[in-house]
Parts: structure tokens; sequence; C-alpha cells
């Protein structure tokens, strides 16, 4: 268990340190970090904290300490992923709509040249 | 009567030539707009050369969003009707005056054309004619009356459905849940027998393989117009 729980936070540090990082060359906007940095730090504090990791693993009626935190760790991963698909959903609808608003302006340029070119010749 | 053929198009260079040529004999005085969803073939060359307007997507947005960015412009030109022709060649043009005629004699807001009112055995593969009849089973109930062939393209639309389409359109294989948006918002239409020939070039959105997952995102789609309808209709 000692392991895992070393690995856990190994692996929470160094996430942490990939946002971070990321942040510092904005490949990531702040907004879109706050989760993953929340998410790195509530792993930390569970794999550093056996306490609440026994409390946890009664709680969810779980004879196994390392396994509560693995559906933790899962739990914590998938409010993630269920957040960035709904940003990316709204952007991809922003986008569309764009995208549409762009080949439709585009084609309205083009008419309104054509038809000054016709009312020139 | 404004009328406006719009035909959507990704990479048909193969058959689109023909396509718009047919148009263009059939219905000589009315425009024909090609919405091309960002070919990388010579889609847009074919369709200038044979005399259609083209409205160029900057990328490649799918069938739903390249449909409703074609149902947005003409909405803003003013069009009072719409007829929207596959660039595949298997839409004949010989029916768009049938489905027109349908349009301005009735109160119908959307006029399809399908391939099982006239009597002729269908062309289409049987993974799709198997879709077509799951679909028509579980739209019955939703829609209060049978809709023969719900994945049909070749459709005509009033300014009215134009209205609803330009501020909401299924991005994805959009036929199906189209019908239901328009069910839900109290509006008409009906069917016109038509014949569907086989394309004649280019290749299929919906392969095989994409089959399974067509019929998940249609019926899921269905289902979540329905859901945010009901919602919206609760919320009054």
């Amino acid at each position: 268990m000692e392991r895992l729980l070393n690995v856990v936070a190994v692996f929470s540090l160094g996430l942490a340190l990939a946002i971070l990082f990321s942040l510092r060359r904005a490949h990531i906007r702040v907004e879109y970090s706050v989760s993953w940095l929340a998410a790195a730090v509530a792993l930390f504090a569970l794999s550093r904290s056996q306490q609440t990791l026994l409390w946890l693993s009664r709680l969810l009626g779980l004879s196994d300490p390392p396994l509560a935190l693995l559906i933790m760790v899962f739990c914590v991963f998938l409010v993630v992923f269920y957040r960035f698909s709904t940003t990316i959903s709204d952007l991809k609808d922003a986008n569309i709509a764009l995208a549409q608003k762009v080949a439709i302006l585009e084609y309205r340029i083009e008419a309104l040249n054509e038809g000054r070119q016709a009312s020139q010749a | 009567m404004r009328l406006l053929i719009l035909v959507p198009a990704f990479n048909e260079e193969a058959a689109l030539g023909s396509v718009i040529r047919e148009l263009r004999q059939t219905m000589p005085d009315v425009p024909v707009l090609v919405v091309d969803d960002s070919s990388t073939d010579s889609t847009v060359a074919v369709a200038r050369a044979c005399g259609a307007e083209v409205l160029s997507m900057p990328h490649h947005l799918g069938l739903g969003g390249c449909v409703q960015a074609g149902y947005k412009l003409a909405y803003e030109l003013g069009y009072e009707y719409v007829v929207r022709v596959d660039g595949d060649g298997q839409h004949d043009p010989a029916y768009i005056a049938r489905i027109l005629e349908v349009l301005q004699s009735t109160s119908c807001d959307m006029v399809i054309g399908s391939r099982y009112l006239n009597g002729d055995h269908p062309y289409t593969n049987w993974v799709r004619g198997a879709g077509i009849w799951a679909f028509r089973l579980m739209l019955r109930p939703i829609l209060g009356k049978t809709v023969h062939d719900p994945t049909s393209g070749f459709v005509g639309l009033k300014r009215t459905a134009l209205a609803i389409f330009s501020r909401s359109f299924p991005l994805e294989y959009p036929e199906i849940e189209a019908l239901v948006v328009l069910q839900r918002k109290r509006f008409q239409f009906q069917e016109v027998p038509c014949r569907m020939r086989p394309r004649k070039g280019g290749r299929s959105s919906i392969t095989a393989v994409k089959s399974l997952y067509y019929i998940v995102h249609v019926m899921l789609g269905v289902f979540v117009n329905i859901l945010r309808f009901e919602g919206r209709r609760r919320s009054r």
C-alpha cells in the first residue's frame, strides 16, 4: 500500500508541475488549469493522509484502502473529463456558427465586388 | 415566387457537374447554390464552371453544418422556398416541380421526396434499408404518423421552416432529427413520391462501418430533441 501511495503522490506532483509549466508557456488557459490543479492537489492530499484514506474506504464499504484511492482517482478524472466535454461541445457549436458566418460574409463580399465591377464596366 | 436550389457537396467532383447541368435544364431560371463543405477535390471549380453560385465553408463542418449555412444564407437573402438536392446525382430534378407544387398548394412547411411511395423497388443497400425501417418504427409514435423515407435528403422548405432551421438544425445526420424539430414546433410536413437513382460518383458519408454509430447517434439525437423541447414547454 505504501508503494502505491508514493506512486500516486509522485504522479500528482508531476501532474501539477506539468500543468504549471503549460500555464507558464500559455499552452493551457488558466480557467482550464483549475480542474487539473484541484485534481492533483486532491490526489496528493489523499495519498499523504492515510487516516483520510481509511475513513474514505470505510465510508465506501471497502476493505482495501488503496481501492478507495483508485476509485477516487477514477471519479476525479471522470469529473474533469465531463467538464472538458461540455467545454468542447460549446466550442464546437461556436466554431460551426462562426464558420457559417464567415462563409456567408465571404459570399456577400464576393457578390458586392462582382456587382461593383459590373457597374464600373 | 423566389426559389433556391441548394446542393450540399463534399468531394463530389465526379457527379456534381451533371447534377447542376440537369438542374439548370429542368429549372433554367432558378438559381443553384452549391454549399461546399471544404472539399479537397475540384468540387468548387466544377460548380462554378457549370454556372452555380458557391458558398464555401472555411473548414469541414459535416452535412448538418453545411446545409444549415445554406439555409441561413437563403433566409437572409429572402427566398420563399428552398429545395435541397444532393450533389451525388441520386435525386431526380424532375420531381422538384412536384415538391414545389405541394409546398405552394398546401399548408405544409416541409415536403420530403420519398423513394417508398411510388411503388418502385427503391435503390438502396440492405443496411440502409434496415435502418430506414427501424427509424420508421421509432418515429411513428413520436411524429404521430408514418414517414416512409425519414432519411431522404430530397426536401423542399417554405420560409417558415427555413426560419426555424436557420436557428436550430441538427449538425450530424440531420434529416431524421429535423423532422422531430419541426414536429415539436407544430409545423407540418408530408411526403411525395420520388424516384431515387444510384449515385453517379463520390462516396456516401454513411459507410457500412459507420451505420451502427449512425443508428445510435440518430436515436440519441431524437430523444434529446424531445427532452429539450419538452423541458422548454414545461418552463413556460
